[in-house]
């Protein structure tokens, strides 16, 4: 299972004396937002770095890639023919910046199995991956928030105990066990959906030739205007959507939970209920969007989790996103494909946590002034 | 799932050491509630059954895991639940049930191997680099910070393939299995301990420590932590869960402990997947099953014990000190004449703030 | 002990009106885990319109529970008994929408905390407009309009736009100033004042209960000051009720009150509150003294105790062109936290330093012992250079040094015994053998006044109070010949305090350790320091003995600081507010 974290709180000043200390006032100063944001946008370059370097030092440590894939199948000739024309017998050093300047260039390198584009396996099969994320997220939400306000709101109590359970049980359960019983109930038992894949054979040949093709599955049927297609990509999309989704919808649950109860204790809850603002709007107003703040964080932490969770889901459904690409080209030892992708994962990450700092600094205006 | 550690012990506040009388869980449990109570004993006893199960896999299953036959005859493929074989037999014609309980050996195996290799790492890690602080901290954090941003998965994915290529042996592969798991336990044990570190070390009594002159290993041990430690149950409970949780992944995806070596319930599944078409259910569920049980009882026992440990989140407010009431008592014994002296622990009184804080109900009638 | 019921005592401010609230033999008790807790016995008062009644008493007194079951702000824990009745409507049993239209519209609150009591993602002007738009039917725009003149009558500058600003970004006392525009939204019959400026400076408290003043004199509204501050009840008050454990032991005019309390708790209550005026400022004679900025011979005061030896040669402490910065966020400049601080402490001597929160007085005190780095500047104690010594020699020197913490509950290791934590410098220094550790830590629990069992308990199990002592008695285990002790008093209460101010005194007359003794309370350094110095923003303004920078202050700032403290005399305190009126008046003009 992925993780996530909340960031640490910025260090308290070392004495609460020098809180109104004359403080000297450079032209910078005057909007920390810019400021803070250039900084965040700036560490994404060294996230991405050591991810990149440890991915790929780790992947050489046990060889070169000609070795790993093809080893067995070609004689020793063969293979040290393969790796000088490769350029793997050169030094490893050497090898690690030419990768760098490839990536910087955008090329990540062709598979060594299948000879496609790892930059075009990104483009395709990354939007399946997005596709399901959102549809997972969507689900996530639907479930989460309500679920997580009404057990805090009912603390203790019956709906409370239930959800919190029902939130244990579904993070208990691994995705490809939840897809797994889904698969079972709705479609070995029921027959109501499909089992696996993002559409039907002939909905998905039809579609190849949308233009401008997005390869996100409903964006596609939606440009091909026939509602039939359309119907037959969602109904691909709901049980890989709920087995994912139901996992995140945990994590929100006991999140949203945990933080409305801590914001409903705060002293500007009692002021503003001292004033007369009836509970509905203490909650609506105050305490959730309160509660908001390190939620946000927290869930923005989780799209990166669920990148891992897409790798569970697609292969439980035959979804051809980069999870189930990666973990066929991982099962057969390619490793410069599996390379490409797991540093264009890197990328998302470091990416999707700078867009946290923004949508934080939207929501808590203690970070925007 | 860290982020509920995270965010949850941040509250943390120093349990205060209780001299202790009989066992130490003993007074953990008697400072339940009810709800509390029940969730903390589920969770203990799924616990108990995993490890006794664990333990004596080879007397409790009926076959071996690997065994597709008994006595020559052989047990046949995907067969249902009979009296023979009561969860029915795989694709490969093992016996399910064995499988199954089997996997709970493997299972606690890499948990053990995987916390406490995480432990002995990351907890010594962080708290020398959360106190001495400077440019090895500071890129220890980026390192580990852009580790644990990154699909836990996805890293343990990598870590396998790098310690497994070709060698599997049944003790290496649960060892190789529980390392893939540790690089990705360690970046969370060293960022919990050493926040926690770095918030403990500013505290004033580690700085009246440093004050008297006191030298920074005296420190670490005797202030910094004892006061850093008790976050860590916690976490390694949720850690538990999330390595078995990980073993299943990896299991599942294929690069996980060699099946012939060692029965694993998410291979299990992978293999059990293509059975579901034919609405086999057996393969897959009982290992599933096995799986969300051991963790909800691993869960349960984490969120017990956050619950408990953390002050913040306790239902009810009691006892606070109000020993400063007990002094004012002890100079006014004399001149509050009409109850005669009262004694100090008679009445525990509740100071506004700490009580209102502590149990403000989410609704004004919600406690009522 | 008052009688159940108390009739209302007719003052001569107010005359004998019905009350606009009753308080009939209320009770609470909370649910706890160790069994019913009674907050609340049986308090029965009541406030006339236009009345400031101040409900005074110590944490634990039940004075703010009293008050919050008024608008049904206690948690689900909590039952209530009794009565409370506002103009005659039963208000303890009223729950939902009948109880939200008297919050706010018919009694508002004002809290202690204004840092959090506002909502920090909502605008000033958006909550001062809900809480008017909650209770009156007004346009938006009319609530936008009406919340500036709010604002503007509570005094905040530039009202118009500041209702835009977060409350982040505001002082606190302006944030305060807007909690009080919130409570005066709706006109109130009575406002509850929850200890409102507790949490704020005294300069800044001044002008808060000025306003309160105002508001009651312009908007006849009755005030409910909840307070454990004596000088503030003097300052604002009509009537006292003097709460106890959850009882109302006394209940008077002002007046009355502070010159002849009939309950023994009211009066050791107010003995124990320290009085500007009335400690070291007393005994020398006003007037300019040498100052003792400058290394040489010490400020001899007429210091009442045995003679201090003071050899003119070594100070004890000696601090010169102090700097200190901290790095700011971000890349943002540094802050200068302290500013060519320079000061002498002679062997024996107390230095009060003085200022307001801000002011850099901790982070001198931090300094003085090596937990904060100086820019530039020395730091000598008994001679030698801190910033300079090698770390053999620095760790010689911490031997003669303890501190004590403003914190009682942060200071001590929650993991260590007392005797551990008391005994800890020893074990650092190796000094003595474990059985003549225990007896040194027996020697200093029974010097502060300790059981000798308390040395195998743990922090938690100790009161506030105690454990202050404890750190005292740790502070002092190794014979320091230098003190530095950061607001040790200012988290206890009153009469707490006032026991470990005295135990302080004593300990210090014996052992005549020097003392940079750190607070914001004048009183206090009043009480304890033989010098003063008064530090504003990183500076120091003025340096004198005791009786000279409080009888004669040189330095505006400490005019200002002085004329601000309230006085715990309502006689004095009227006076004094008259005297500082023209002060403001004169800086103005």
């Amino acid at each position: 299972m992925a993780v996530t974290v909340v960031p640490p709180a910025p260090p308290a000043p070392p004495a609460t004396d020098v809180a109104r200390a004359r403080a000297p006032r450079g032209p910078l100063v005057r909007s920390p937002l810019v400021r803070y944001l250039l900084v965040r946008l700036a560490l994404i370059v060294p996230t991405v770095l050591i991810l990149v370097t440890v991915v790929f030092f780790f992947m050489r440590v046990i060889g070169d890639p000609i070795t790993a894939s093809q080893g067995g199948r070609l004689s020793a000739d063969q293979l040290a023919e393969r790796k000088a024309a490769a350029g793997f017998d050169r030094p490893i050093l050497q090898q690690y910046a030419e990768y760098l300047g490839g990536l910087v260039r955008g090329d990540f390198g062709t598979a060594l199995t299948d000879r496609r584009e790892i930059s075009e396996v990104l483009v395709t099969n990354g939007a399946a991956t997005l596709e399901l994320t959102m549809w997972a997220l969507l689900v996530a939400f639907a479930i989460g928030l309500p679920l997580g306000r009404l057990a805090a709101r009912y603390r203790d109590r019956l709906p409370d105990v239930s959800i919190r359970l029902f939130a244990v049980l579904v993070y208990a359960a691994p995705v490809f066990f939840v897809g797994l019983l889904l698969k079972l109930l709705f479609s070995a038992t029921l027959g109501w959906l499909p089992a696996s894949g993002r559409a039907s054979a002939s909905v998905e040949i039809a579609l190849t030739n949308v233009t401008p093709k997005t390869n996100i599955m409903i964006v596609d049927a939606i440009l091909y205007g026939d509602p039939g297609y359309i119907l037959n990509v969602l109904e691909h999309a709901i049980l890989p959507a709920l087995a994912l989704g139901l996992l995140t919808a945990g994590v929100f649950i006991r999140l949203i939970r945990i933080n409305l109860l801590e914001t409903m204790r705060t002293d500007y809850v009692t002021a503003a209920r001292a004033r007369g603002v009836s509970e509905r709007v203490v909650v609506r107003k105050h305490a959730f969007r309160n509660a908001m703040v390190p939620v946000v964080t927290v869930m923005g932490m989780q799209i990166a989790m669920m990148l891992g969770g897409a790798i569970l889901t697609e292969t439980t459904f035959e979804w051809q996103g980069l999870g189930y690409v990666l973990s066929r080209y991982l099962l057969a030892r390619d490793f410069v494909a599996v390379q490409g992708i797991v540093t264009a994962i890197a990328v998302v990450v470091a990416f999707s946590s700078f867009l946290i700092d923004v949508v934080n600094a939207l929501v808590d205006p203690r970070v925007r002034y | 799932m860290t982020a509920i550690v995270v965010t949850e012990t941040s509250g943390l506040t120093p349990l205060a050491p209780t001299r202790r009388r009989g066992l130490p869980g003993m007074a953990l449990l008697r400072s339940t509630h009810g709800l509390q109570r029940g969730m903390l004993l589920t969770g203990l006893t799924i616990i108990a059954v995993f490890v006794v199960v664990a333990v004596l896999a080879p007397v409790l299953a009926p076959y071996g895991f690997n065994v597709d036959r008994a006595d020559g005859v052989v047990f046949g493929t995907q067969q249902p639940p009979s009296a023979a074989h009561w969860f029915g037999t795989t694709v490969g014609g093992q016996d399910v049930l064995s499988r199954v309980i089997f996997g709970a050996r493997t299972a606690l195996a890499v948990i053990v191997l995987a916390v406490s290799i995480s432990l002995l790492v990351g907890v010594p890690l962080g708290v020398v680099s959360g106190y001495v602080g400077g440019k090895v901290d500071r890129a220890l954090v980026l390192v580990t910070d852009a580790l644990y941003a990154f699909p836990s998965l996805l890293l343990a994915i990598v870590v396998a393939i790098m310690i497994t290529n070709g060698r599997s042996t049944p003790l290496g592969g649960i060892f190789a299995a529980a390392l893939s798991i540790t690089v990705v336990f360690v970046p969370q044990y060293f960022r919990v301990v050493r926040n926690q570190t770095v918030s403990v070390k500013n505290e004033p009594f580690v700085d009246a420590a440093r004050i008297t002159g006191a030298r920074p290993r005296r420190i670490i041990f005797r202030h910094v932590l004892p006061n850093v430690s008790q976050s860590i149950p916690v976490l390694a409970t949720l850690n538990a869960s999330e390595a078995i949780l990980t073993l299943a992944g990896l299991g599942f995806l294929g690069f996980g402990i060699e099946p012939s070596s060692a029965a694993e319930w998410g291979y299990d599944l992978n293999k059990a997947l293509s059975d579901t078409s034919n609405g086999i259910w057996w393969t897959g569920v009982y290992p599933g099953l096995a799986i969300v049980l051991v963790v909800t009882g691993v869960t349960l026992v984490g969120e017990s014990l956050n619950d408990i440990l953390n002050p913040m989140l306790r239902t009810r407010g009691g006892g606070a000190t109000t020993a400063d009431e007990a002094e004012i008592v002890a100079d006014d014994a004399p001149s509050v004449a009409d109850g005669g002296p009262r004694q100090a622990h008679d009445s525990p009184l509740d100071p506004d703030p700490d009580g209102l804080a502590a149990g403000a109900p989410l609704t004004e009638e919600a406690g009522r | 002990m008052t009688a159940p019921t108390v009739p209302a005592v007719p003052t001569a401010s107010t005359g004998p009106a019905r009350p606009v609230l009753a308080f009939d033999r209320l009770s609470v008790t909370f649910a706890s885990d160790a069994g019913p807790v009674r907050a609340v016995r049986e308090v029965s008062f009541t406030v006339a319109p236009g009345e400031i009644v101040a409900v005074v008493g110590e944490s634990g007194s039940g004075k703010s529970v009293s008050s919050r079951a008024l608008l049904g702000l206690l948690p689900g824990t909590a039952t209530v008994a009794g009565s409370a009745q506002l103009d005659g409507v039963e208000l303890t049993g009223l729950r939902g929408e009948s109880m939200r239209k008297v919050r706010g519209d018919r009694i508002a609150m004002i809290f202690q905390e204004p840092a959090t009591s506002l909502d920090p993602v909502r605008t000033v002007g958006w909550q001062v407009v809900q809480a008017l738009r909650v209770h009156r039917p007004m346009s938006r725009r009319a609530a936008r309009a009406r919340a500036v003149e709010l604002l503007e009558l509570v005094g905040i500058p530039d009202a118009a736009s500041r209702i835009h600003s977060y409350p982040h970004q505001l002082s606190g006392g302006q944030k305060q100033r807007v909690m009080i525009a919130i409570a005066i939204a709706c006109e109130p019959e009575v406002i509850i004042a929850d200890e409102p400026t507790t949490a704020l400076d005294v300069t800044v408290q001044a002008a808060i209960l000025e306003l309160l003043r105002d508001l009651r004199d312009r908007l006849g509204t009755a005030i409910v000051l909840i307070t454990h501050n004596m000088g503030v009840v003097a300052d604002l008050a009509d009537r006292v009720v003097v709460m106890y454990r959850g009882e109302v032991v006394e209940e008077a005019s002002v007046a009355q009150i502070f010159a002849a309390p009939a309950h023994p708790y009211t009066r050791r209550l107010l003995a124990a509150v320290p009085h500007l005026g009335q400690g070291r400022s007393l005994s020398a004679d006003p007037g300019p003294a040498a100052v003792a900025a400058a290394p040489g011979p010490a400020v001899v005061t007429s210091v009442p105790g045995p003679p201090v030896v003071v050899p003119p040669s070594i100070p004890a402490l000696a601090v010169r062109d102090l700097v200190v910065e901290f790095a700011g966020r971000l890349g943002a400049p540094r802050l200068r936290a302290v500013d060519g601080v320079s000061f002498t402490i002679a062997p024996g001597q107390v230095l009060g330093l003085v200022g307001e929160s801000g002011s850099g007085k901790t982070t001198v005190g931090r300094t003085t012992v090596g937990l904060v780095p100086a820019v530039s500047g020395s730091i000598e104690v008994f001679g030698t250079d801190l910033r300079t010594a090698s770390p053999r020699v620095l760790r010689d020197l911490r031997r003669r040094f303890g501190f004590v913490f403003q914190d009682p509950s942060a200071s001590l290791n929650p993991r260590s015994s007392v005797g551990a934590a008391i005994s800890e410098p020893l074990s650092v220094h190796a000094v003595g053998s474990d059985a003549s550790r225990r007896r040194r830590v027996a020697e200093l629990l029974e010097a502060v006044e300790l059981p000798a069992s308390f040395a195998r308990r743990f922090p938690h199990e100790l009161s506030g109070g105690q454990r202050q002592r404890v750190s005292l008695a740790r502070a002092l285990v190794l014979g320091p010949d230098l003190l530095i002790a950061d607001e040790p008093t200012s988290a206890l209460d009153v009469s707490v305090q006032a026991t470990v101010l005295a135990l302080f005194q004593q300990l210090q007359t014996e052992m005549g350790f020097a003392c940079l003794f750190i607070s914001h309370d004048l009183a206090v350094i009043d009480l304890v320091a033989h010098d003063v110095a008064v530090m504003r923003t990183g500076r120091l303004v003025e340096v004198g003995t005791t009786a000279a920078v409080l009888n004669a202050p040189q330095h505006a700032y400490t005019r200002a600081l002085l004329a601000a403290v309230p006085v715990p005399d309502p006689a004095e305190q009227a006076d004094r507010r008259r005297r500082r009126a023209d002060l403001v008046e004169s800086t103005r003009g």
